[in-house]
């Protein structure tokens, strides 16, 4: 049943008032007709008695409270996929914006998804190469996980996600893989740098990309993420395609959630953000993984601006508290030069652990070994720093020389180095032969005879 | 049916009318779909209730229909071994009737109502009876026998009639005549209300510790069975890891993990694990004790309230038994965050950071139901629940409320430290911030079980930890050389308890549990090197380097590797030592003097 209403009673940004309705259901889609025949949709918030709250998910600029027609249609919010979509570019809201024709659906899906039963979930075991040594070794990724980079204003992360689409892959099984892309108040030139990206690897084929710039409406970022990520699950759990999400920038995504909230007049949580911040994250990040008996996976890598490089801001910190792991950007790397400016101490990747068991026998032992020889190196680096070089001892020297060794030929490598797992292994090793035996207190006796270059 | 007519839906809040004699917590029914939900606020005829589903497609004028009763569990055989959400609904049965995702409106009971057990009776006809006495008993796994209990509200009675064999859920196996007469039919299940406390007879002080097979944890900051802790952290510091491995190891005979709000392929990494992993204690499938509770981050927000209840409600029946219960909620913050949206959603008045004004009051009660008590019953018995509740602080910063709140009523604080973290120093735990208040509790167990000098020499370890950090602080400043040698053998020392026994490393099978033995004779041998170096360090000759190459450290370093069932190979290793320390001592003064 549709019901259509002129009674709009009051617009404050993003947030429409509607009088005299009935028959009104919660997160109902509304269609918001303009006396000039434009078209907005929105969604309804809450439903108090005879009136409705609706939240425009497209730009309320225009709508007036005489003359506007408020259609109530009595669904929630819906998406047509289709495996056409692949190759194709949508705006923030899911339309064709590369001039193609629509898309023709073969089914139609709420966007806000259900959560997956976690007795369904498959845990994702299967070790994801992204040939990026700090990430491989380190931080291992694996297909399903959910790994969001954390990164600061002017640092890098769109070149390091790009290098991660291009090349992460199960080894020997490369085929029926997919990138979605979605684009929340990103700039023009950052939009266009993965489209062209995208372009010139002919990865574009492969992707789909939904695309809302920092001129479109803010409110429609609140539907981007779902929108793709809507796409990602019919691909993966219907077409049975693994698939890379690549968000960015979900700092924009959640400054659209807190205009929305201040427009409500909420009880705000820590700096204005919404107390249902966290909740609505998990609805995001949650859609990663994989379902038991299905083929397919979702793996996320959203990336988000962290204000000031404050990682206890909330939404690097509530991301953190979901996402499993995370990688973080270090300006202080990226002014020396260093790409990608890798900040290995503060990055984790939760699943690594049973990740490490299947690439190879010596990988548990060289993660632990490298991380404390080089917070070490760090440790022996500020106290350089207080009382001069002069002062430390052998061993704190080697670990001085350890710790800048790490950083130019471990940390640093090219956006178009490729290095498989056994590289970047046997690159740790030969770095470890530099320091004493008997410091290598974490790798197994037998691996160090067997791995250790001699010298 | 008696029912109302909803006026106002805002996310999970559900406002109804005509809604006049319904009492608080009780629960209705939403719409046609028959939404489950609960009243929190009530006002003249409107209530307003909080909805343990999605309220999509809900709106005002569908009705809401009453049921007279409050939120309970069905407590039964059967419980072990299950996955439920936060309301008790089997998420494996959800799968069966809804496929991958849990879409709303599924009505699924919470145990298995076709399944026979085989009860046998412990009890007879004509026995005299009271509340909480037990009947007979169900072999629920390999590793509990489920005990069936005269529910409470029988006082006290006759025994009339009791059966033998095999029955489903619902058959009556006794039955009781109470003083007035009144027959009671008593059935393998029985209902409770979620947010009420089942009874005990008696509340004790804890003195068991609880032993994890962590090392820090038992041998630095005990818990007791029957105790409360926390475990509050930034991300990426290791609660879950810390938790899971408690889950896994601890020798409590039933486990109660609740993963409120948290990681969905987190609560796939222990179903998937669980069965598979032995218990530590037992050899049998951990599976075996274990009931999990999953409402994940992206589940509805109402329902994360209620699985905190659900979960210590189920521990409560099984202490009730007579079995000691450890309950794991992963995380209280989240529970803490469902608080906070319904109570910004009903415009309360908001306390700090938004959290409602009852925060404090409502920690405090959830933590009160742990305990070590004398269960009902005329064999006075004893019980207990621990709990263990993880806590999430934004930015890992402890003033926050929930922190704040969990403090003042928990006895044991294990802090998490992102630094120690970074530097992939695991169990995370801050030796110097955190503390167990059980400590005096446990001491006689210590003493009878483990040895008479456990207590004294983990103070000494403590008292050395502590030095070095001040040491620290002096070496930053002025450099290694300012120190005398003593202080230099207690910054050695000091690393080696921090490397070789504060880090474990929860994912090496060896590794991962360390009985309680072991630990002491682990910590013994590191604070021999001590005891033996120290009278050595201020003599004419002595070379830290030198002392550093003994071959003898070596040994030390790797000794956690001595698998658990040949400890008397520490007993070499402790002589192995001291020889090798007074050899060196010997042959630098003789160097010396010549």
């Amino acid at each position: 049943m549709q019901k259509e209403y002129k009674t709009l009673q009051s617009i404050s940004g993003p947030l429409i008032l509607v009088e005299g309705v009935e028959g009104i259901k919660f997160e109902e889609l509304v269609e918001m007709a303009l006396p000039n025949g434009d078209k907005r949709m929105g969604k309804v918030l809450e439903v108090n008695r005879d009136t409705a709250l609706v939240q425009m998910f497209e730009n309320p600029r225009g709508i007036s409270t005489e003359g506007t027609k408020a259609k109530f249609l009595g669904k929630p919010l819906e998406i047509g996929v289709s495996p056409d979509m692949l190759g194709r570019i949508f705006s923030g809201s899911g339309k064709p914006i590369d001039g193609g024709a629509e898309i023709i659906p073969e089914e139609k899906l709420n966007i806000n998804g259900a959560p997956i039963n976690p007795y369904s979930r498959d845990f994702p075991n299967d070790f994801y190469q992204t040939g990026i040594s700090t990430i491989d070794c380190l931080n291992t990724l694996v297909r399903g996980q959910k790994l969001p980079i954390f990164s600061g204003a002017g640092l890098p992360h769109s070149q390091v996600a790009a290098q991660i689409a291009r090349q992460c892959k199960v080894v020997g099984e490369e085929s029926n893989t997919a990138v979605i892309f979605g684009a929340m108040g990103v700039t023009f030139e950052e939009a266009e740098y993965f489209t062209n990206e995208f372009k010139k690897t002919g990865a574009i084929n492969r992707s789909v990309m939904f695309i809302n710039t920092a001129a479109d409406p803010v409110v429609e970022r609140i539907a981007t993420p779902r929108l793709a990520l809507t796409t990602a699950e019919y691909l993966a759990f219907e077409k049975g395609m693994h698939v890379l999400v690549i968000l960015t920038d979900l700092t924009n995504y959640c400054e659209a959630l807190r205009e929305v909230s201040a427009a409500r007049k909420e009880v705000p949580g820590r700096r204005g953000y919404p107390g249902y911040l966290y909740t609505d994250l998990a609805t995001l990040y949650e859609r990663a993984g994989r379902i038991k008996g299905k083929k397919g996976s979702i793996t996320q890598i959203p990336i988000l601006t962290m204000p000031e490089d404050d990682i206890t801001h909330p939404i690097p910190d509530l991301t953190g508290y979901i996402t499993e792991g995370q990688i973080v950007l270090s300006r202080e790397l990226h002014r020396e030069g260093i790409y990608p400016p890798v900040n290995v101490l503060p990055s984790l990747s939760r699943l690594s652990p049973t990740a490490r068991k299947i690439t190879r026998e010596d990988h548990e032992g060289v993660f632990g070994q490298m991380y404390a020889s080089f917070a070490r190196g760090l440790e022996v680096r500020d106290l350089a720093v207080i009382l001069g070089e002069s002062a430390l001892s052998d061993i704190d020297l080697q670990y001085l020389k350890f710790a800048k060794d790490f950083e130019d030929r471990f940390i640093t490598q090219d956006e178009y180095d490729d290095r498989t797992i056994e590289d970047t292994l046997n690159l740790a090793w030969d770095m470890m032969a530099a320091l004493p035996k008997n410091e290598l207190k974490r790798v197994k006796d037998e691996h160090i005879e067997k791995y250790l270059p001699k010298k | 049916m008696e029912k109302g007519i909803i006026t106002k839906v805002s996310g999970p809040l559900v406002i109804a009318n005509g809604m006049k004699d319904a009492k608080m917590y009780e629960v209705v029914r939403v719409s046609d779909e028959k939404l489950m939900g609960e009243i929190i606020e009530l006002n003249d005829d409107e209530a307003s209730i909080q909805v343990y589903e999605e309220t999509g497609g809900i709106g005002p004028g569908d009705p809401v229909y009453r049921t007279g009763e409050t939120m309970t569990v069905e407590l039964g055989p059967g419980l072990l071994t299950s996955i439920y959400d936060g309301i008790q609904r089997p998420l494996k049965l959800i799968e069966e009737k809804a496929g991958p995702y849990i879409t709303r409106g599924i009505d699924v009971p919470g145990l298995d109502y076709e399944k026979a057990w085989e009860f046998k009776p412990t009890a007879s006809k004509g026995d005299k009876v009271v509340a909480g006495d037990i009947l007979g008993g169900v072999q629920e796994t390999t590793l509990i026998e489920h005990k069936i209990m005269v529910p409470p509200h029988v006082k006290s009675g006759e025994i009339e009639e009791i059966k033998s064999g095999s029955f489903k859920l619902e058959d009556v196996v006794a039955v009781i005549k109470d003083e007035e007469g009144k027959s009671h039919d008593i059935t393998l299940v029985q209902r409770w209300s979620i947010r009420e406390p089942r009874l005990v007879a008696k509340k004790n002080i804890p003195t068991t510790p609880m032993v994890t097979g962590t090392r820090i944890l038992d041998t630095m900051f005990p818990i007791a069975k029957g105790g409360a802790g926390c475990i509050p952290g930034p991300f990426g510091a290791g609660k879950t890891v810390t938790q899971q491995s408690l889950a896994k190891y601890c020798d409590a005979q039933v486990i109660v993990y609740i993963g409120c709000g948290e990681r969905g392929n987190e609560m796939t990494e222990v179903l998937q694990e669980f069965p598979e992993l032995k218990d530590p204690n037992t050899g049998e499938p951990l599976m075996k004790r274990t009931i999990l509770i999953a409402n994940t981050s992206n589940m509805p927000v109402a329902a994360r309230e209620a699985s905190v209840y659900t979960g210590i409600t189920i521990a409560e029946y099984y202490r009730d038994m007579g079995y000691n219960v450890a309950l794991m909620a992963d995380s209280t913050s989240r529970w803490a965050e469902a608080l906070r949206e319904m109570s910004g959603r009903l415009e309360e008045m908001p306390g700090e950071e938004g959290y409602p004004a009852y925060l404090g009051s409502k920690t405090a009660e959830f933590y009160e139901r742990a305990g070590n008590v004398v269960c009902l019953g005329s064999d006075k018995r004893n019980g207990s629940v621990t709990v263990i509740g993880a806590v999430s602080p934004p930015g890992g910063d402890l003033s926050e409320p929930v922190t704040q709140n969990t403090l003042r009523v928990t006895k044991v604080f294990w802090g998490l430290d992102a630094k120690l973290a970074y530097k992939r120093h695991f169990p995370a735990i801050n030796w110097l911030s955190s503390y167990s208040l059980y400590l005096d509790n446990v001491k006689d167990y210590w003493k009878k079980e483990v040895n008479e000098d456990f207590g004294k020499i983990r103070g000494e370890a403590m008292g050395l930890l502590q030095q070095e950090s001040s040491l620290e602080e002096i070496v930053r400043l002025v450099g290694l050389d300012a120190l005398s040698p003593r202080e230099r053998l207690v910054l050695e020392v000091a690393k080696s308890l921090r490397e070789d026994f504060l880090f474990q490393n929860a994912f090496d099978k060896e590794d991962a549990f360390t009985p309680l033995k072991k630990q002491y004779l682990i910590l013994k041998m590191i604070m021999t090197v001590y005891y033996e170096t120290l009278p050595l360090i201020t003599k004419e000759g002595f070379s830290f380097d030198d002392f550093k190459a003994l071959p003898v450290m070596e040994k030390v370093v790797k000794a956690k590797e001595i698998p658990k069932e040949e400890l008397e190979k520490y007993e070499d290793l402790e002589k192995d030592i001291i020889k090798s320390i007074q050899e060196y001592g010997a042959k630098f003064q003789a160097a010396e003097a010549a």
